[in-house]
C-alpha cells in the first residue's frame, strides 16, 4: 500500500531536487514552509508532529532542505511532509502540503465496520501500523 | 402605448411614460448601498431605447402599466429604480445595456427569492421589449452581508478534506441512469480508490425505480469507505438529495450525514428558496453542499434573453453552496474562455474589479465571504490537463466522468490516469514550467512511467469540443452611449 | 522565533533507532551557471567577448564610482575577480573541476566601504556563477549566538538558511570568540560555520568583518578558519583629502553644497573628529552632514524672510561650527 497524502503522492517519490523546486515556488509565493512528521498517517490525522515552527524569511530553499534531512535523519522510518503556509486575506491556510519521506513497508488500514439497523454500517479506518506503540510503528525499514 | 407622456404633469390620471415618470434619471449617482444591474435590453421596433430601459426599471420595481394616485401615500422616488445610463451593445444592432440602480429598502434581507421576484420577476415578459437579458448585478455589502454565504466555503472544504495545493479531481458515474445501487457503488469505489476526490451522482438520480435514494447511499458510501482505507486518503461521493419536496430532501440529507458522507447534492431547480434552505443544514451539520446547475442553460445561454450565469454565480454564493458547476471551456459544454474566467473571478475571488472583456460590469466587493469552489465538467479528459490547471488554477475541482469511466483498462486506471496527469502538471507548474507550451510533453513524460496514463492519452488526446462560443462578452470598453 | 529555534526531539525521545548513517542525500542545489562543454585543447577563449567578464567590468566600475579612493581595495577586488575568471576559463578547458574557495575576511575600521564591496563583491560573484542570488545577509554576534544550551545552533542555521546562495556578512566576527569564557556559546557557532564552509559543493559565502587588529587575534585562535578564508581585503582608513571628497560627493547626490567658507570650516571639522574616539570614516562625515542640515533647517525657518533656491541648498559655515566638536576642542585648548 502507498499512503496517498499530499499533492504529489501519485508521483515517484519526490528527488531532493524537485524537492526544493517545490520549496522555491512556495517561497517564491511568500510562504512560509515547516515540516512534520507521524508514524499515525489516518487521514483524519490533521495534526502531524511539527519539526521546529514554520521557517519564516527565507527566500532560498537550502535551509528547509537541511531541516528536511535533520528530521529525516531524527526520524528515518516515518512519514515527513512539508507544508506552506498561505498567510493572507481570504486564504489563511495551508497552501501545499505535500511527503517527503515514507517508511519503507506501509501496511495500510484495515476498514472496520459496526452492523447498524436497516442496513446501515458505521466504518472505521484503522492504520495497521497504529496498533503498535507511536515510535515503533515502522521501525523494521 | 402613449409614448408622449413628458407633456403630461407627473401624476396625472392615465398612461405615461416611465422615462416621465421618473424611471430614467441619466444624472443620478448610484449609492454604495444601491443593487445595480445591467441589462441587456432589445426594444421591439419603434421603441426608444431610453423609454424601454425606463420601462424595465419601473417595472422591476414599482411601477405599473398607469398612473396610480396611491404612490401618492409613498415615499415614490426612493423606491423608485433608477435607470441612469443606456449604451449601444458594440456590434450588436438594436440591442443596449441599461444600466440600473434599485434601492437596498427594495429587497428583504437575505432572501434570493425576493431578490429575484423583484428584478427578474415580471419584466422579462413586458411586450415593447422583444427580448431582455440580466448581464450582470453589484450586490452592495449591505445586502451581501444578509446572506449566510457558503456554508464551508473553498478554504474550509480543503481543511476538511487535509487536500491542499492542487485542483480536486471528481467525475459523475455514469451511465447517469439505470444502474443498481449494487453496480453503482462499484463504480465510486473504483473511481475513489484509483484516485479521484469525489465521485458525483447526475443531477437526474434522485430516487427512481431502478435505484431507490437510500440503497444508492448505502452503496455508495460502502464504496468510499472501502476507497479511503485503501488510500489513506480523505473521498467523498455528492450524495444528490434533491427530491419532490423540502422535507424529502432533509430526510435523505441526514441519512447521508448519518453515513458519514462529507458531501450532499442538490439540483438548481429546487429552487432558490429551498438552496437557501439547504446551505444553512449544510453549515449546521457540517457537511458540503455541492450545486449542480440543472437547466441553467434555458435561460443563460442565449446572449439577447434571460440571466447570465455570472448573475447566477452571485446568487449562488450569497445562497451559500459549496459547490457549482461554473463551466470547463474545453469541454463538450458552452463556455467563452473570457466570460468562464469571469465565472471563477466571482465565484471565488473576495474582489473582483469590474472587467468588460471578462463580462464584469461593476466592481464586486464580497466582503470576505467565503468563496465557492467552481466545478468544470463535462467532455474533459487527461490529455487536456495543462490547459486546464491553466485556465482554472488550484480552487476547483476537475470532474472527468466518461475520461475516468470510460478508459480502456477500467475506472481505477481511468481515475489513476487523470491524478497522475494532474498532480504531474501541478508540480511542473511550480517548477516554473509552462503550461501551454511544455505542457503536453509534461504529460507524456509522465505516461512513460504510467501505464494508466499512457493509455489515456493514446485514447483521448486528440478530442477537442472546438464550437464558437454562444455567450461571450459583447461589452468592451468602447461601448457608445445613447444617453 | 522562527521555525529554526523550536524544540526537536532528539532520536531517543521518539524510540526510534537512530540512524548509523545519514542516509538521505545532501539537498543539491541547482548549480547556478550550468556549465558548457569542455573546450576543445585548441580552442582560444577571448576574455574581452566574455559575457561574463563584461559583467564583472561593470560591477568593478561600478565600484570605482561609487566608492572615493580605497585604491588598495579595488586592486585587490579586481585581483579576485581576475583570478575567478581564469579560474572559470581553466573549467571550461576542463583543466580544473574544483570549485575554489571563496570565503573572505574584510577588515577595517568602520565606515570603510566594508559592506558596499560585500555587496558588489555578491554581484561579481553571482555573475560568475558561484553565487545563486547577489545578495548580502549581515549578522553580528547577537543573530548567531543564544541565550541559552540549545537555542545556538538553531539560531545559526536560521542564518545560514537566510543567507544561502548568497553571501553572509558577519560584522565584528571577533565577538564569536571569547577564550575568557570557555563555556561561550560563539565556538559552537564556529563550527556550524566550518561544517558549512568546508562543504563541497555549497554556494554560500562567508565573509568575516571587523577592526584589523581583532579580526588577527580572531583568525589565530581559529587557525581551522583561518584555512577556509583565502581572501583578505584590507581597507585602510580614508585619508583627510578622500573624506572631504566624499562629503562633496554625498552632497551632490542630495542637492547641497558647502559654500567656501562651509568647506573651510568642514575641513577643520574633520581635522578635530578623526582626533577624537570613534571616528567612522565616511560613517562619520554622513552624520556630520545630516546634523548640518539640521542646523541649516533651523537657520532657514528663523530668517523670516522668502527663500531662494540658493538659500535651501546651500550649507554655510554656520551650519557646520554649530556641531559641538568645535565647542569642545576650544574648551580642551582654552
Amino acid at each position: 500500500m502507498k499512503l496517498r497524502h499530499g499533492a504529489f503522492s501519485y508521483l515517484p517519490d519526490l528527488t531532493d531536487d524537485e524537492i526544493a523546486a517545490q520549496v522555491r515556488y512556495a517561497l517564491d509565493q511568500g510562504w512560509p514552509v515547516s515540516i512534520e512528521y507521524t508514524d499515525d498517517p489516518h487521514p483524519r490525522n490533521i495534526y502531524w508532529e511539527m519539526w521546529g515552527l514554520p521557517m519564516f524569511d527565507l527566500t532560498e530553499p537550502d535551509g528547509v532542505l537541511a531541516q528536511i534531512n535533520d528530521c529525516r535523519a531524527t526520524f528515518p522510518h516515518h512519514y515527513v511532509r512539508v507544508l506552506a503556509y498561505d498567510a493572507r486575506l481570504g486564504r489563511q491556510t495551508t497552501a501545499l502540503s505535500f511527503l517527503v519521506q515514507r517508511p519503507a513497508e506501509e501496511p495500510g488500514f484495515r476498514l472496520d465496520r459496526v452492523e447498524g439497523s436497516d442496513r446501515t454500517q458505521r466504518y472505521a479506518v484503522t492504520s495497521y501500523a497504529a496498533a503498535r506503540p507511536a515510535g515503533a510503528r515502522y521501525a523494521t525499514g | 402605448m402613449d409614448m408622449n407622456g413628458e407633456t403630461k404633469e407627473r401624476w396625472d390620471p392615465g398612461v405615461q411614460s416611465y422615462a416621465g415618470m421618473g424611471y430614467w434619471n441619466p444624472d443620478y449617482v448610484p449609492k454604495d448601498t444601491d443593487v445595480l444591474a445591467v441589462f441587456r435590453v432589445t426594444p421591439q421596433a419603434g421603441v426608444d431605447p431610453i423609454e424601454a430601459a425606463a420601462a424595465v426599471a419601473g417595472e422591476s420595481s414599482t411601477a405599473t402599466w398607469t398612473v396610480v394616485w396611491t404612490d401618492r401615500l409613498t415615499a415614490n422616488t426612493h423606491y423608485q429604480a433608477k435607470a441612469y445610463r443606456v449604451e449601444e451593445v458594440p456590434g450588436r444592432p438594436g440591442e443596449y445595456f441599461a444600466y440600473i440602480a434599485y434601492d437596498l429598502d427594495l429587497f428583504e434581507e437575505g432572501s434570493i427569492a425576493n431578490l429575484t421576484s423583484s428584478i427578474i420577476g415580471n419584466v422579462f415578459g413586458f411586450k415593447p421589449l422583444s427580448a431582455l437579458r440580466l448581464e450582470d448585478l453589484r450586490i452592495p455589502v449591505a445586502y451581501t452581508k444578509t446572506f449566510q454565504g457558503p456554508a464551508h466555503g473553498i478554504v474550509m472544504e480543503r481543511e476538511m478534506l487535509n487536500k491542499y495545493g492542487r485542483p480536486l479531481l471528481g467525475a459523475t458515474i455514469k451511465p447517469k441512469l439505470g444502474l443498481s445501487a449494487r453496480n453503482y457503488g462499484r463504480v465510486v469505489y473504483e473511481a475513489c480508490r484509483g484516485g479521484l476526490d469525489f465521485t458525483k451522482d447526475d443531477e437526474n438520480i434522485n430516487s427512481q425505480p431502478f435505484m431507490r435514494w437510500r440503497d444508492r447511499f448505502l452503496y455508495a458510501m460502502e464504496g468510499v469507505n472501502r476507497a479511503m482505507a485503501e488510500t489513506g486518503e480523505m473521498k467523498g461521493h455528492y450524495l444528490n438529495v434533491t427530491g419532490g419536496t423540502m422535507e424529502q430532501m432533509y430526510e435523505r440529507a441526514e441519512f447521508a450525514k448519518e453515513l458519514g458522507s462529507v458531501v450532499v447534492m442538490i439540483d438548481l431547480t429546487v429552487g432558490y428558496t429551498a438552496m437557501q434552505s439547504m446551505a444553512h443544514w449544510a453549515r449546521t451539520n457540517g457537511v458540503l453542499l455541492h450545486l449542480h446547475r440543472a437547466g441553467h442553460s434555458t435561460y443563460t445561454r442565449q446572449k439577447t434573453h434571460g440571466v447570465s450565469f455570472r448573475v447566477i454565480a452571485k446568487w449562488s454564493r450569497l445562497i451559500g453552496v459549496d459547490h457549482v458547476h461554473a463551466g470547463t471551456v474545453v469541454g463538450k459544454l458552452e463556455g467563452d474562455p473570457a466570460t468562464t474566467r469571469g465565472y471563477y473571478d466571482t465565484l471565488r475571488e473576495n474582489h473582483v474589479p469590474a472587467n468588460l472583456a471578462n463580462g464584469i460590469f461593476f466592481d464586486q466587493d464580497w466582503a470576505s465571504m467565503p468563496g465557492v469552489m467552481p466545478v468544470a465538467s463535462g467532455g474533459i479528459h487527461a490529455g487536456q490537463m495543462h490547459q486546464l490547471l491553466d485556465l482554472f488554477s488550484d480552487d476547483v475541482i476537475l470532474q472527468f466522468g466518461g475520461g475516468t469511466i470510460g478508459h480502456p483498462l477500467g475506472i481505477a486506471a481511468g481515475a489513476e490516469a487523470n491524478r497522475v496527469a494532474l498532480e504531474a502538471m501541478v508540480k511542473a507548474r511550480n517548477e516554473g514550467k509552462d503550461l501551454l507550451r511544455e505542457g503536453p510533453e509534461v504529460l507524456r513524460t509522465a505516461a512513460q512511467t504510467n501505464r494508466p496514463l499512457e493509455v489515456a492519452l493514446a485514447t483521448w488526446g486528440e478530442v477537442t469540443f472546438d464550437y464558437t462560443s454562444t455567450d461571450a462578452p459583447d461589452a468592451v470598453p468602447t461601448a457608445t452611449p445613447v444617453g | 522565533m522562527s521555525g529554526f529555534g523550536y524544540y526537536r526531539p532528539d532520536a531517543q525521545a521518539a524510540g526510534d533507532a537512530a540512524p548509523t548513517t545519514s542516509a538521505q542525500e545532501q539537498p543539491t542545489p541547482e548549480e547556478a551557471g550550468d556549465e558548457e562543454p569542455t573546450l576543445p585543447p585548441d580552442a582560444e577563449l577571448d576574455l574581452a567577448a566574455d559575457e561574463v567578464a563584461a559583467k564583472v567590468e561593470e560591477v568593478l566600475a561600478t565600484l570605482d564610482v561609487e566608492l572615493v579612493g580605497l585604491a588598495p581595495v579595488k586592486r585587490r577586488v579586481r585581483e579576485i575577480a581576475s583570478l575567478l575568471l581564469v579560474d572559470r576559463a581553466r573549467r571550461q578547458f576542463g583543466l580544473t573541476t574544483s570549485r575554489p574557495t571563496l570565503h573572505m575576511s574584510f577588515t577595517g575600521g568602520p565606515g570603510t566601504g566594508k559592506t558596499t564591496v560585500a555587496l558588489r563583491m555578491a554581484e561579481m560573484l553571482h555573475a560568475l556563477g558561484y553565487l545563486r542570488v547577489p545578495r548580502v545577509h549581515t549578522v553580528t554576534r547577537d543573530d548567531l549566538v543564544g541565550q541559552f544550551i540549545g537555542h545556538t545552533a538553531p539560531k545559526t542555521k536560521e542564518a545560514l538558511a537566510k543567507a544561502a546562495g548568497g553571501v553572509l556578512f558577519i560584522d565584528e566576527a571577533y565577538y564569536l570568540f571569547r577564550p575568557e569564557n570557555e563555556r561561550d556559546y560563539g565556538q559552537e557557532v564556529i563550527e556550524i560555520l566550518l561544517t558549512e564552509m568546508e562543504k563541497e559543493r555549497g554556494d554560500l559565502v562567508v565573509i568575516f568583518a571587523g577592526y584589523p587588529d581583532r579580526m588577527a587575534t580572531f583568525f589565530g585562535a581559529n587557525p581551522g578558519l583561518s584555512s577556509r578564508v583565502p581572501h583578505h581585503i584590507a581597507f585602510e582608513d580614508y585619508t583627510h583629502e578622500e573624506l572631504m571628497q566624499i562629503a562633496d560627493l554625498m552632497l551632490l547626490g542630495e542637492s547641497f553644497r558647502f559654500d567656501e567658507e562651509a568647506r573651510a570650516a568642514f575641513d577643520s571639522y574633520l581635522t578635530l573628529r578623526q582626533q577624537r574616539p570613534n571616528f567612522s570614516n565616511a560613517r562619520s562625515v554622513r552624520n556630520a552632514i545630516e546634523r548640518s542640515r539640521l542646523r541649516q533647517a533651523r537657520r532657514l525657518v528663523e530668517l523670516s524672510r522668502p527663500l531662494t533656491r540658493d538659500d535651501l541648498v546651500t550649507l554655510t559655515a554656520a551650519d557646520i561650527r554649530g556641531s559641538s566638536v568645535f565647542a569642545e576642542a576650544s574648551q580642551m585648548s582654552g
